[in-house]
């Protein structure tokens, strides 16, 4: 066994016995946590893996979120066949995205542009949907909040607390599996060089697709869980810019195209969060956008001082570099 | 030689608004055959490359592989076709191992990971590099660089090796190894190679056949040794001898 599979499994252990210490409180500051790791590792197959910018990442999150509530709401589907539907629709969407962007040749910032024009016209549009609610918002009928409803997603917050850990531990296998695999070497070219991928026979746009179809179909799951878990909706937060910010933080702050990036990147930068709140309101500061301001420092601090992430940085102080011979490359 | 040459280019022709970079360039490549494309500055020779692997779409002319075209296909597809090509200005996967650059490439024809590590390695020993294959591609020396340039091509499993100046900026020793992997290559795997190469060395101890291109127009064609006494060639490329 590997020390990384070690370290992956003392996370999971970790996180799975945190409730028989920590309070309400505490858990729901992880079920941020293990969902921005969530959806930060979906993010990272595109830009991480295949290195394509998205900065509209909520359009999967709010598709995914709104398709399993509406179906929901309005026909009684429960959520473990609502998802399909989820993935299915941001899928979709993200193919459109990637093949109007990639068939016309739109690169780098651009293709980012791009896919944030189609986050905000749909925030747009589903302000504009009576049906979804509006701007007013889309509401899931709360429930009884002690059982345990896996199908209808309606229980406990200790279930929703297992379901995202269970998610997040799901993605990162499958991240894992991806990297080692033909498809994922596929990215990695592509994220290196266009044109030397394409010398090697790589179909470049089918790769890019793959990525952006995958990612979004993932993504979209975190929306479903974000949907059942906060019971509402609002377009401008479900589609809004600043959560497509919040998606890619955890991943950039821990290490782009890294398999623990996102996950330590949410461990730090949401209970970074959480702290700057309590720090400042202890000592008084009533000033607004105080957090932000120190939010915003923080983050410049470890940007400025782990430009290739904490990851990679940790990786190496932790003894945990990829070893050799053993015909794996870890990342 | 088949009825079919393995490589056949005929009558290209390639304008970038007005220049004509390429004008009329034919030549054919058998099967086994190394040839070089020799030529001073600016003659054309990568469009000429670019034009074989798709890169550009040619204005005129045929380009085929074994009697089928390459004419209107994506450079992927003629990777598929059987033709690998390194490029003048490397291109190396920086953030990757060497190895992973190399196993990328033999993911061409198989989809198994393991297989393509193994034939990665294979490669990497043949052109001197299996001890950085741990390393990250970024990190390596040019002429290191190049040698994973031609061992990634290699690694796709072609029929025909399109090389764009492989040996520059090599020492001479360097280009002497580089030049006996190739030969063992062709004699024992009956690769075919096309190489554009400006060192003489390389181009005389290698090819068995020069076309040489002017001005995006062919010159002349033919063994090394009547090449390099062919006035033409003396005039417009290696320059005359002081008397």
């Amino acid at each position: 066994m590997s020390r990384q599979a070690i370290l992956l499994g003392l996370l999971l252990a970790a996180f799975a016995l945190a409730p028989l210490v920590a309070g309400p409180y505490l858990l729901s500051v992880l079920v941020v946590v293990m969902y921005f790791a969530y959806v930060g590792q979906a993010w990272n197959i595109m830009m991480g893996f295949a290195g394509q910018l998205s900065l509209g990442h909520t359009l999967y999150v709010g598709l995914g979120a709104y398709t399993a509530a509406a179906l929901f709401v309005h026909l009684g589907v429960p959520a473990v066949f609502g998802l399909f539907a989820s993935v299915a629709v941001a899928a979709l969407a993200g193919g459109v995205v990637g093949s109007l962007g990639f068939r016309f040749g739109v690169k780098g910032v651009y293709f980012a542009l791009l896919t944030i024009a189609f986050a905000e016209f749909t925030r747009i549009l589903f302000e504009h949907i009576p049906g979804l609610g509006g701007p007013g918002g889309l509401f899931l009928p709360v429930g009884d909040r002690s059982g345990i409803d896996l199908v209808h997603l309606r229980g406990h917050p200790l279930m929703f607390y297992y379901l995202i850990l269970a998610m997040t531990a799901g993605i990162f296998l499958l991240c894992r599996r991806l990297v080692r695999s033909r498809l994922g070497y596929t990215w990695l070219a592509v994220r290196e060089d266009q044109e030397a991928a394409a010398a090697l026979g790589i179909n470049v746009f089918r790769a890019k697709l793959a990525a952006v179809m995958l990612s979004a179909g993932l993504t979209a799951l975190g929306g479903v869980f974000f949907a059942f878990y906060y019971n509402n909706l609002f377009p401008n937060q479900a589609f809004g810019m600043n959560r497509s910010i919040e998606i890619i933080l955890a991943p950039i702050v821990g290490g782009l195209g890294t398999l623990f990036g996102p996950i330590l990147g949410a461990l730090i930068l949401t209970p970074l969060g959480e702290g700057i709140t309590m720090a400042t309101e202890a000592m008084g500061f009533k000033a607004a956008g105080i957090k932000q301001l120190c939010y915003g420092l923080a983050l410049l601090a470890i940007v400025k001082f782990l430009p290739d992430g904490v990851w990679p940085w940790a990786r190496a102080r932790l003894g945990l570099e990829p070893g050799d011979g053993d015909g794996e490359d870890d990342r | 030689m088949s009825a079919a040459p393995l490589l056949l280019v005929e009558g290209l022709v390639k304008n970038f608004r007005g220049l004509r970079a390429v004008d009329g360039v034919s030549f054919s490549v058998g099967a086994g055959e190394v040839v070089a494309l020799i030529g001073p500055n600016g003659a054309g020779k990568t469009t000429v490359f670019n034009m074989i692997a798709g890169v550009f779409q040619p204005d005129g002319g045929r380009v085929e592989l074994e009697g089928a075209s390459l004419v209107g296909l994506r450079p992927d597809q003629v990777c598929r076709a059987g033709v690998g090509r390194t490029f003048q200005l490397v291109k190396p996967f920086g953030n990757i191992s060497v190895e992973e650059n190399v196993l990328i490439g033999a993911l061409r024809w198989t989809h198994d990971v393991g297989q393509a590590r193994r034939r990665a390695r294979e490669v990497l020993d043949l052109l001197g590099l299996a001890d950085k294959r741990r390393q990250m591609a970024r990190g390596l020396t040019l002429p290191d660089r190049k040698c994973l340039e031609v061992a990634r091509a290699l690694a796709t499993g072609p029929k025909l090796l399109l090389l764009d100046e492989v040996m520059a900026g090599l020492r001479p020793a360097e280009t002497d190894r580089m030049v006996e992997t190739f030969r063992t290559l062709n004699r024992e795997t009956g690769l075919t190679i096309v190489l554009i190469e400006h060192v003489m060395r390389a181009v005389m101890a290698l090819s068995q056949r020069v076309v040489v291109i002017n001005t995006g127009k062919p010159v002349c064609e033919g063994t090394p040794d009547e090449v390099v006494r062919d006035p033409r060639v003396l005039d417009c490329y290696l320059g005359q001898e002081t008397p």
